[in-house]
């Protein structure tokens, strides 16, 4: 198991995550028959440690997303495993899962609609305790759920006069502030931050990108970083996976995978970023091309429509994730010669 | 790119919008000349006027919006005051403009041929069929969209955003105008593909020898694809400069927090340095500098006097009150 879902050797894994998979069915005619499925995520292994920000990066539409909610159930995954904290999250009952989601949050990327724009932030910070009960501390309930709330409110760098106030009141970095003290009131221990900063300008984004680093060590939280954006989750994590149409390419400690990234979808995403230094301007290599439809994947690599260096045997045969050193595993049969 | 003619000449634009809660001042003062043949990169962050901008070049201001001063030549002639059949020609086959969102700007109930055929029927005089249908795969086959034929009688909602933005490059540069203003064109679509449509965009503006004038939030894209760069903060420029120099000579607090604030590829550090704050309501008019609350380096006078803007080094031009004029 060690090496299919990646995590390095000694650590205890807080989620582990084996052959993800979710099909969504394609519906068609008066009788709503399916007729064919979206391949969203479509085996996916991966792990995070305790302590841990496992980055995710791919395109519009490989499935990082989904993979993020089918780890939390918010979509109810077809297929595969998902282990959290030694238990199986996609067999537990509804009671028992929601016990465990508080252990387990999410931050959306959109801070504009992920927010009540009828509620005060206080209540929004609070709804977990309406649901969970509130928490541990004074005698009075009331008076510990107020007292965590100013905790909290502070921990994100906001100030105790803003939680009378409604969502639209906030800029959108303050907003994602807020969803941030939200997916914190419970303690968890996994907080999936799906696409972050993506809606944030660049001086923003700094700030709440430090924000989330800050909070991390301090209450050790492990973090899934879904983003498009090489350059953040180069920044943000320990380790790094790549998406394309529902699999994992590749996936490698940080370091390794911005030194050297083997496969080449990974290697074109890497040359397509921008760099923000004149001195670096490159002939952009890139690659042309669209990504194909997940409904009907193309056979073999999902990649080789679009690779330089697709051989005959990438249009049949599906590459499997192989180590190649420790820790970097890349699935790609130019690159692993078995 | 001294020597050259200029395209475009903006000189102290102010666009104001007069609401019932009082006036926004989007743009104050803004100086800006595109020569030719030169790519200009405008940079900032949302709602710093640099769309506005572009809509003021155009004229297509929003209500309750207005160009309350300055001027903008294009070539020489007098844009703000133009009548409205005549700024009418101007759009589309002297100044055209790409729009952020190729899914909102392309009329979604007119195939691409026909959305192309009209631009190019109205402002070329073409009507007859065989003509125009060949002009338009002509258009087509410019953005590199490959199956021209099938792609103009196809409907927005059947293309890609990647394909979307190009019809919407291919209509921009239909009529060869001098000056292209593109506004975000990139921000919607993946980053292998904005790698594909920079590229484009670069060529083609090379190739037709237009201006183009790129907005944008992303340091990078600018970098790579524009030979002068201007900052924009709350309505004002606050430093323009040919790209090199900007990157490595970055004058105003502003530009250097923008720079560190952006995470690269490779380089971990613990912490990003932030520019702390947030900007400044526009609804308020501030007497000195606008990132003065945000600045570690302001002094008393920053709060006071408006600075002027400066040449610090040859085309290297800041407002700021560090760099008086001759240092």
């Amino acid at each position: 198991m060690d090496s299919e879902s990646g995590f390095p050797k000694g650590g205890k894994p807080l989620i582990e995550v084996t052959d993800l998979e979710k099909l969504f069915p394609v519906r068609k005619g008066v009788f709503g028959r399916v007729v064919d499925y979206v391949h969203a995520v479509d085996g996916v292994s991966l792990s995070v440690m305790r302590g841990e920000t496992l980055g995710l990066v791919g395109e519009s539409g490989c499935g990082k997303t989904t993979v993020g909610r089918a780890i939390l159930r918010l979509v109810e995954p077809t297929g595969g495993k998902v282990v959290f904290n030694g238990q199986d999250v996609l067999g537990l009952p509804p009671s028992p899962l929601r016990a465990m989601r508080k252990r387990m949050q999410i931050v959306f990327q959109d801070p504009y609609s992920s927010l009540d724009p009828r509620m005060t932030i206080e209540r929004i910070v609070g709804e977990g305790f309406a649901i969970h009960g509130s928490p541990k501390g004074s005698q009075d309930p009331s008076v510990a759920r107020r007292e965590r709330i100013h905790e909290l409110i502070e921990q994100v760098g906001l100030s105790h006069d803003h939680l009378s106030r409604l969502p639209h009141e906030f800029s959108g970095g303050q907003r994602q502030r807020i969803a941030l003290a939200r997916a914190l009131a419970l303690d968890p221990d996994f907080i999936v931050l799906d696409e972050p900063t993506s809606a944030l300008d660049v001086s923003v984004q700094a700030q709440a990108l430090n924000l989330l680093k800050r909070l991390q060590s301090k209450l050790g939280l492990s973090y899934l970083f879904i983003s498009h954006d090489l350059s953040v989750v180069g920044h943000m994590a320990d380790r790094i996976a790549v998406m394309y149409l529902g699999k994992i390419v590749e996936l490698a400690p940080a370091d390794v995978f911005l030194r050297h990234a083997l496969h080449p979808y990974t290697q074109a995403l890497i040359a397509s970023i921008p760099i923000p230094d004149p001195k670096f301007r490159k002939d952009r290599k890139g690659i042309e091309g669209e990504v194909p439809s997940p409904t009907n994947p193309p056979k073999g690599c999902r990649f080789h429509p679009r690779c330089t260096m697709a051989t005959p045997r990438c249009r049949e045969e599906e590459p499997m994730m192989v180590e190649v050193e420790p820790g970097h595993f890349v699935a790609c049969h130019a690159i692993v010669r078995t | 790119m001294n020597g050259k003619t200029p395209v475009l000449e903006i000189k102290g634009l102010r666009t104001q919008f007069f609401l019932r809660e009082g006036v926004v001042t989007a743009l104050d003062g803004i100086d800006l000349t595109i020569y030719e043949n030169e790519s200009v990169g405008v940079v900032g962050e949302t709602g710093c006027g640099k769309s506005m901008t572009a809509y003021s070049i155009l004229r297509l201001v929003p209500h309750p919006g207005r160009i309350t001063a300055g001027s903008i030549k294009y070539k020489g002639n007098e844009l703000t005051t133009l009548d409205i059949d005549r700024m009418r020609s101007v759009r589309g086959t002297k100044i055209s403009m790409i729009f952020q969102d190729a899914s909102t700007a392309l009329d979604p109930v007119f195939t691409v041929g026909d959305q192309l055929g009209e631009v190019i029927s109205l402002h070329q005089g073409i009507y007859e069929k065989a003509a125009l249908e060949k002009k338009i795969q002509e258009a087509l086959e410019l953005v590199r969209i490959a199956a021209p034929k099938d792609v103009m009688r196809m409907y927005p909602h059947e293309l890609s955003g990647g394909m979307k933005q190009r019809v919407m490059i291919s209509l921009a540069l239909s009529c060869s105008p001098s000056l292209l203003i593109a506004d975000e064109p990139t921000t919607a679509l993946d980053v292998t593909i904005q790698g594909q449509i920079l590229k484009l965009l670069k060529a083609l503006v090379a190739k037709t020898g237009s201006s183009m004038m790129l907005i944008t939030h992303n340091l990078g894209i600018v970098a790579e694809t524009c030979d002068r760069i201007c900052v924009m903060y709350a309505g004002r420029i606050v430093e323009d400069a040919e790209t090199f120099e900007l990157f490595a000579n970055p004058r105003h607090p502003y530009t250097a927090g923008l720079l560190m604030a952006f995470p690269r590829l490779g380089e971990k550090k613990a912490e990003l340095p932030v520019i702390r704050g947030t900007v400044p309501d526009l609804m308020n008019p501030f007497k000195g500098c606008p990132f003065v609350d945000r600045c570690d380096k302001a002094t008393e006078v920053c709060s006071k006097q408006r600075p002027n803007r400066v040449e610090v080094s040859p085309g290297h031009f800041v407002s700021c009150h560090l760099w008086h004029g001759g240092g």
